[in-house]
């Protein structure tokens, strides 16, 4: 079931991308590199109650890195995708 | 909250993310896109924090320095420095995949309960992910041009990438198929990954960093699908192969950019042949010219085609162009921008600054639009570009740039060539534009040359 989930999101993927402007390679690639970010959901579920002194070091880190990924990601896509936006 | 809820509120963000995506490769609907990205993140982060127990002051803590290192570097960087950040964020997804297959062997009852195929996933999660990580961090220090970085080989490189890419499976093998040790197995690939990342990305030259910058985005995508199958999560699977694939296909459009397989671009075949011309007898004609002069060039122009390259975006000169072009403009001038798909360090490069600086997108022209009008130029300015106007890649088969698609600037009436010196480019060869019958150089830094430029016009 997963294994299907992930060849057909990657069917997707390739789908909607394949035909892109040269002007929107970089924001496409730093708003795709915020999505990959969402490895911040499986930071989060290891802190779930229960986890052991190295998951919770690890997990945390996980998620202070994740969250930067995320957080950075969007805001830098953003910043890049509203100069485009200006004129017009 | 009901396991249903939560499946569904996981299938919307998903969803989120396939709009997202899809809005992102239509000008008009990037903005769009890029917020229903956010906001796929957001259903899906809340939705995982209701309902379970958790210890909430890790949480915070982790999500708090995130969040604030996060807004600090996207708000405090230049876009010029683009490349180096996007590269940079994409090693923490890929560092945060390899900690939290960490973190799930440590916080499992006990690895013998994993099953085969989810230890499989955690150890592509480490592998892949910890490669994604060191690769890149070496990406982004040879982005800043840090000199240590700067052409690093030596003999017996691909053996020993070829031993550490061995052994990494080896021990991915091993902890898929002996639980009892997985841990041990994972801690011991972690390293040799990371060593693994460094050395696939820092023999790799700085003209195909948008190459490795677009596969490092796949690879941190993939990562984090990995790390769902680890947890079983949908959404991770969802969004980390949507992600893989977006990043494979730029991947693909700079190869082709490049006409370059992706073999070539990771092996680091593009060296220079030692041409049998010298640099010296290539540049024994190179005439140098003055601001004035080009001022006096571009009065006449009626077409002119600006060509940017990294050196542009080194120089920060994007808004002296504008106002160069702006000017040029009033005079009657007709002025587009010649774009190479890999100029710069990073797939559209050059549109960011161009955008940065105000110019409108309808004068960016894509390569293959411009080079068919490129005898129709007047003045063709090449600015710090090097490599994609080397008419070498079609003359000369040996070359190492041979069959590279190149704007024609070379097909102008007049060429004006706005660099600090002959030093070649990333390929490392020469250019025998710079010497061409119809070129000059201009020598300087890109910026003061084109404000000098500009005051000239001025003063005419």
């Amino acid at each position: 079931m997963l294994l299907t989930v992930f060849v057909l999101a990657i069917f997707v993927g390739v789908e909607i991308i394949t035909k892109i402007p040269p002007t929107l390679h970089t924001p496409l690639m730093s708003g795709s590199n915020a999505i990959s970010g969402i490895t911040l959901i499986g930071a989060l579920l290891t802190l779930e109650q229960g986890a052991t002194t190295t998951a919770k070091v690890l997990g945390v880190l996980a998620i202070a890195f994740a969250t930067m990924n995320v957080v950075g990601g969007f805001l830098v896509t953003h910043r890049m995708l509203s100069m485009f936006r200006k004129r017009k | 909250m009901n396991p249903a809820w939560t499946d569904l509120a996981y299938l919307v963000a998903a969803v989120l993310f396939i709009l997202g995506l899809k809005g992102l490769t239509h000008p008009r609907t990037a903005v769009r896109g890029n917020l229903y990205g956010a906001l796929g993140m957001l259903v899906a982060v809340i939705v995982t924090l209701i309902g379970p127990e958790f210890g909430w002051g890790l949480i915070i803590a982790g999500l708090a320095v995130g969040t604030i290192a996060g807004l600090v570097l996207a708000i405090k960087i230049e876009m010029t420095a683009m490349p180096e950040l996007v590269a940079l964020f994409n090693g923490f997804g890929g560092i945060a995949s390899t900690l939290v297959a960490g973190a799930f062997l440590a916080g499992s009852d006990g690895p013998s309960d994993v099953d085969t195929p989810t230890l499989a996933a955690t150890a592509l999660s480490g592998l892949i992910g910890t490669v994604t990580f060191s690769g890149s961090l070496i990406a982004f220090g040879k982005l800043r041009e840090l000199k240590a970085l700067k052409n690093i080989r030596f003999p017996g490189q691909q053996a020993l990438n070829a031993v550490l890419a061995i052994l990494c499976v080896g021990l991915a093998v091993w902890m898929t198929f002996d639980a009892a040790n997985s841990i041990l197995a994972y801690w011991l690939m972690v390293p040799l990954a990371l060593v693994l990342g460094v050395f696939l990305v820092v023999s790799i030259g700085g003209a195909d960093m948008p190459v490795v910058i677009a596969l490092l985005n796949s690879y941190s995508g993939l990562a984090a699908a990995m790390t769902g199958f680890v947890l079983g999560n949908n959404v991770l699977i969802t969004a980390g192969s949507l992600v893989g694939a977006s990043g494979l296909i730029l991947t693909q459009i700079m190869c082709k950019a490049m006409n370059r397989s992706l073999a070539a671009v990771l092996f680091g075949t593009l060296q220079s042949t030692g041409s049998s011309d010298s640099a010296d007898d290539i540049y024994a004609n190179v005439k140098s010219t003055s601001a004035d002069e080009v001022a006096m060039l571009l009065e006449d122009a009626q077409r002119v085609v600006i060509v940017p390259g990294y050196g542009m975006a080194v120089a920060q000169a994007q808004h002296a162009v504008r106002d160069l072009a702006t000017r040029l403009t009033a005079l009657g001038c007709e002025i587009e921008f010649g774009i190479h798909p890999v100029a710069g360090r990073m797939p559209g490069h050059m549109n960011v600054l161009l955008a940065e600086a105000d110019i409108p997108y309808e004068l960016l022209k894509e390569m293959d639009d411009i080079n068919p009008t490129m005898d129709q130029a007047d003045v063709a300015i090449v600015l710090g570009a090097n490599d994609t106007v080397n008419p070498v890649a079609r003359t000369d088969p040996q070359s190492a740039i041979a069959g590279m698609p190149i704007i024609d600037v070379d097909k102008a009436r007049t060429v004006v060539v706005i660099k600090r010196s002959l030093s070649p480019g990333f390929a490392g060869i020469p250019n025998p534009l710079f010497a061409a019958d119809n070129a000059l150089m201009l020598f300087g830094d890109g910026k003061a040359a084109i404000v000098d430029i500009t005051k000239a016009l001025e003063d005419s």
